[in-house]
């Protein structure tokens, strides 16, 4: 087997450039990635300082831009404890449940157009793979995410991890209706689950033809919808009942430490970015704007800087709201998001039916 | 239809609230970074004490008891004694003067007592907060170290506001 990757036959083949392609990209995506996970928790501590009149973490490096490192080297050297009436084998399974799948999704996530490399005359695609149900499996990833959650809450033997888990699974599953729901209408103008196919029909009007602006008021009420839901998707505030520390300690990760919380702690970062990046796609028009037809690396630039604005969004919804009592919660998902995106269905049906 | 009106008021308290947090942002910040930016006090603050001299820097305090009577904690002891030469050789102001004065930190409250019965002005609240040490022995203050403290003060990471 050795032999053969070396041979002559095998190295003339086109798999090899491709390989080398792959295993590149995602070296760089998985790198940029990471780094820029770490340095999210930077980012939302001092912007949250900040919205406090705090200064926020500044002392390790220049503008505290160490930290991440020295948390991430902390996180390493903490004693991994495992609670005596732990069940073993599912407590060490579920931070793994939760990361694999959070990490898996950014194989989908278009970020940029084709572009043709200079010197190598390559047409180098800037996603991944390319699949053509793209939405279905990114909420299929993400769904998974809720095993990690509910696993490590039954497996921790500890009332309020099981309490964080038995509410993390009601609420991402109720609130997953609402989010899908509220996309069926800009699959309805996409005519199809294929990502980078979604952000290329929001390429008109000089780039800024979005799902967002287009068939209005549909555009935006999806929008508002998926907003919501991807938060308490993602169970980040006003939706972080599985974790609120005034009632349940932390929820799900309470009995965890060392990197098996790292883990949680980057699952819930990389569900963040994704749940940014599918509102990107979705209603922005992933990495379409202005010139970005002459210029094929603007994409990238216009992706991330999307991404940033609903990543930035978080924190500041996080540094404003209140959390929600849990029927409140149950109440808005299934009585008021859920109903009101089947009504903006319908409505973007109608329209597409009588103005397309 | 009440509940679009509901939804439309949800839209403006949620504006607002981020309109106002958002607003905060570029806002100047309350914290101090203390080891390398002085905290700011004002002028009254009653930190650690400092005996004043006089003009001709004579010890102002005559071992009147009168500080070490009205403190709470029973935290200054004094040794009086007398020097009968003239104004120009001897430590204090007057012939009296304190032999030993010694405050224990570990006790003072810094209620600001001593420095109201003082009836020569010899004993005042420093501005310095930075008493902080290892050893129990330490927090005892000696008199050579309380006549010193009014110098010292210019050194320690503090800054007082002006009167206005």
């Amino acid at each position: 087997m050795p032999l053969l990757l070396f041979s002559q036959p095998f190295m003339d083949s086109p798999l090899i450039p491709l390989i080398i392609e792959w295993s590149l990209k995602i070296f760089f995506i998985f790198g940029g990635l990471m780094t820029a996970l770490a340095y999210l928790t930077w980012f939302e501590r001092r912007v949250l300082a900040y919205i406090q009149m705090r200064l926020g973490p500044n002392r390790v490096g220049p503008a505290g831009l160490l930290q991440p490192l020295a948390d991430g080297i902390k996180f390493i050297f903490k004693e991994d404890i495992v609670p005596l009436d732990a069940d073993k084998f599912l407590y060490t399974l579920a931070p793994i449940m939760s990361l694999v799948p959070a990490l898996t999704c950014y194989v989908l996530l278009p970020f940029g157009d084709k572009f043709v490399m200079p010197g190598l005359n390559r047409e180098i695609p800037l996603h991944i793979t390319h699949v053509n149900v793209g939405v279905l499996a990114i909420f299929a990833l993400t769904g998974m995410g809720v095993y990690g959650i509910v696993l490590a809450g039954y497996a921790s033997n500890n009332k309020y991890s099981l309490m964080g888990g038995l509410r993390s699974s009601a609420q991402m599953v109720s609130y997953e209706l609402a989010m899908v729901m509220s996309i069926i209408g800009v699959l309805l103008q996409a005519g199809s689950l294929d990502l980078v196919e979604i952000c290329k029909h929001q390429a008109g009007w000089f780039g800024m033809q979005w799902h967002l602006f287009t068939y209005p008021p549909t555009g935006i009420i999806g929008f508002f919808i998926f907003l919501i839901a991807m938060v308490a998707e993602t169970n980040r505030v006003p939706f972080d009942l599985p974790e609120a520390e005034t009632e349940l300690v932390a929820g799900f990760h309470t009995e965890y430490s060392s990197m098996k919380f790292a883990m949680f702690f980057i699952a819930e970062y990389a569900n963040m970015v994704t749940a940014s990046a599918m509102a990107t796609i979705l209603f922005l028009g992933g990495w379409m704007g202005p010139f970005v037809d002459q210029f094929p690396l603007l994409g990238p630039v216009y992706f991330t800087a999307k991404v940033g604005f609903f990543l930035f969004l978080y924190v500041w919804l996080r540094g404003t709201l209140p959390r929600y009592r849990y029927d409140q919660l149950m109440n808005l998902g299934w009585k008021f998001l859920l109903p009101l995106s089947l009504v903006n269905l319908v409505l973007t049906a109608t329209i597409a039916l009588f103005f397309m | 239809m009440s509940i679009i009106g509901e939804v439309i008021d949800t839209m403006k308290t949620l504006a607002q609230g981020m309109a106002l947090t958002l607003s905060y942002i570029p806002r100047k910040k309350l914290t101090v970074e203390y080891p390398d930016v002085p905290v700011e006090v004002y002028p009254a603050y009653r930190g650690e004490h400092y005996l004043a001299r006089d003009e001709n820097g004579k010890e102002r305090c005559v071992a009147c008891f009168l500080c070490s009577a009205a403190c709470p904690a029973d935290a200054i002891y004094i040794e009086a004694t007398e020097d009968l030469r003239d104004y120009a050789d001897r430590p204090g102001m007057e012939n009296r003067y304190a032999k030993v004065y010694n405050i224990d930190y570990g006790k003072c409250i810094l209620c600001g007592y001593c420095v109201e019965a003082c009836p020569k002005d010899a004993i005042k609240h420093g501005h310095s907060f930075e008493m902080a040490v290892t050893d129990f022995k330490d927090l005892i203050k000696d008199k050579h170290y309380l006549l010193a403290n009014l110098e010292m003060e210019k050194k320690r990471r503090v800054k007082v506001l002006s009167d206005q």
